[in-house]
Order: C-alpha cells, then structure tokens, then sequence
C-alpha cells in the first residue's frame, strides 16, 4: 500500500515549512543588526564544526556500523587521498576527481 | 576623439555589463562543484522516491520546495515504511536544524540584500551552498548579489534535473558507486573543510566536532549528533580565541 497522493502532496508542504522556517528566521532577524562580537567570533566557527559534523559519521559509519575495516568502510580510506590532496591544492574540483577516483579504484580493487 | 555623454554612457554600459557577465559567469562556476556532489544524491533520491511510490511530479515537488538532500532520502524510507506525517514532519525539522546555525553564520553578510532576496536565498541554503558561500564571503563585506543567485540557482536546478532524471530511470540498478560517484558529496565537504581552515583552532574545532558527532551518532543514532557536535566545536572554538586574545594582551 503506497500513501495517498494527496498525503504525499501534505507531506512535502509540511516538510518544505519545517525545512524553510530555520533557513530563514536567523538571516531575517540578524542579518540587520550588529552582531555582539562574541556571537561573530561563535559564529566564525560553525561551518568548520558543521562541515566535520557531518563528515563524522560518513566517513567513520557509512554503513551504520563503527569500522575502519577497508573491506567495510571504502569511505574512510578514500577520504585519505582526498584530504591529502584538499590540503595541497586546495581545489575543490580536483579534490573531488581524486575522491571519486580512489572510492572506485579501491572498490575495483576490494 | 569626440567625447560626448552618449559615448559616456554607452562605455559605462558596457563596463557594467561586462561585470554583471563576470559575476554570472563567476556564480555559475563556483556551483560546478555543487552540482557534481548533488549529482549522484539526487539521482539515487529520484530512483528511490518512485520506488517508494511517489510519481514524477511529487518528486518533482519535492526536490523543488523542499530542497534537503539527507532530509529527502530519509523521507523516503519513512514513507515507505508508513511513517505518521507527524513523525515525518518532525523527523525532517530535526534534521535539517542545523540550517539554522548556517543562516545565523552567513547573516552578516547579506544584510545588503532585501527582505525578498534574503528570502530567497533562505530558500536555497543547503549545506553545500552554505559552505560554498561561507567561504567566499569571509573575504567579502557585500558579496555581489547577481553571483550568488547564479550559484544558488543553479545548483538547485541541478538537484530538481538530478531527482527527476533518477525518477525517470527508476530502476534499482544503478552503478553509482562502480564510478566513484557517491563520494562525491564526502569528498565536496572534505574539500569545504580544508578550505574553511585557516588556523589550528579551527582544526582543533573540526577534529572535535568529527569525534564528537561519531560518538553521539555511534552510541544513539537520530539526528542530532549534528547540532550537538557542532554548538560544542563553535564554542570550543570561541574559548580558543578568547584565551589567544587574553595571552596576546599584556
């Protein structure tokens, strides 16, 4: 049994509202105002935290489960290049190439 | 030569069209490395989403108004299990949470901008735009407008070409991952990341924030190990500088 398309439809509207709300709030209510400088310095430090956030799990538990098994986990020993190569060229299109590369490269050779 | 305002004008115009076409172009470049990360989330999105028996349309609208790629995928395979709408609503608003600190980090920046434009941009905030973004705006007082709608707008175009060209394939043989495609989106945020670092303490920041996030999600799945890893490596962050600063002062 497949949801109704109207509930469908009610999902994604539901969805889009709880997506935009915190998209926009913030940059509505403190785009304008100076920011205390503490909250700026705060601030600064959030797309490295978030970014490693994120990367946390993907590259440790793609698969939900905790291993550096190369067997496993092809996405931690790919990321090894990748960082390598970010930190050198610090170019985002090569970096990716390179990532790309060496996730098929060691899944061809796993 | 015989300067008159006509010839004035017509060489102001074409210095000014000449910016606008850079910023265009510059905008458009600067998403190249987004739509290639969107590419294969979109696609497995679009594949999954007709499997879990949504048509071409509500895809559609969902890749156009909702524009979360993880919010998307978890969706999915919440209405493929019969999840409540309220669970669903409730599942997607925590997960993509952290687009509050995002728009919070950038608002400094766009105060340039007008109420309606912010709203749009607000609508296009995802975490690839947002790190796009962060990064060229930390060396920007008013980033030019025309370039980030150009970025922002194509990227999200990219993602709605890529959810619905999944959708139309429709079928479970893809082979993404033979191509290496679904690093992409991984080794994008590698590459964000790197850029973001200028200093130790944003590594110290970042090495935090990834142990911290592994850890919660390891020992209690959900979401937030996210926003939990990342107010935690933001305020490290700021006691990191605070100390500098207090060492650096006599």
């Amino acid at each position: 049994m497949h949801y109704a398309s109207e509930k469908i439809i009610l999902a994604i509207i539901l969805m889009a509202a709880v997506t935009y709300l915190p998209r926009f709030l913030p940059l509505f209510f403190l785009s304008r105002r100076k920011l205390a400088p503490l909250l700026e310095i705060w601030l600064s430090y959030v797309p490295a935290a978030v970014l490693a956030s994120l990367l946390g799990p993907a590259l440790l538990m793609p698969e939900g489960k905790l291993t550096i098994q190369i067997t496993e986990n092809i996405y931690f020993w790919a990321a090894l290049p990748s960082f390598v190569v970010a930190i050198c060229t610090r170019n985002m299109f090569i970096t990716v190439l390179v990532g790309m590369g060496s996730a098929a490269l060691l899944r061809l050779l796993i | 030569m015989l300067f008159n305002s006509s010839n004035q004008k017509s060489r102001k115009k074409n210095v000014t069209d000449k910016l606008q076409k850079n910023e265009i172009k510059s905008g458009f470049f600067k998403s190249i490395p987004v739509i290639f990360g969107y590419f294969p989330i979109g696609f497995a999105f679009g594949i999954l989403a007709v499997n879990a028996g949504m048509n071409i349309l509500e895809t559609f609208l969902m890749s156009l108004l909702v524009y979360a790629g993880s919010a998307q995928l978890i969706a999915v395979g919440l209405l493929e299990s019969q999840a409540g709408l309220l669970t669903l609503t409730f599942t997607t608003f925590l997960v993509n949470l952290r687009h509050l600190l995002m728009s919070a980090a950038l608002a400094p920046y766009l105060g340039h901008l007008s109420r309606l434009e912010q709203a749009f941009f607000a609508y296009e905030l995802t975490d690839e735009t947002f790190a796009v973004h962060s990064i060229d705006f930390k060396n920007e007082k008013k980033p030019p407008k025309r370039r980030i709608f150009v970025t922002n707008t194509s990227a999200h175009l990219s993602w709605i070409g890529s959810s619905i060209l999944g959708a139309w394939t429709g079928s479970i043989l893809t082979n993404l991952e033979a191509w290496g495609l679904d690093y992409a989106l991984p080794a994008m945020f590698i590459a964000l990341l790197v850029l973001q670092t200028k200093n130790w303490r944003h590594i110290a920041v970042a090495a935090i924030s990834l142990m911290l996030s592994t850890l919660i999600f390891w020992n209690f799945g959900g979401h937030w190990h996210i926003i939990i890893a990342t107010l935690t490596g933001a305020s490290v962050g700021l006691a990191l500088q605070k100390q500098a600063l207090k060492d650096a002062a006599p």
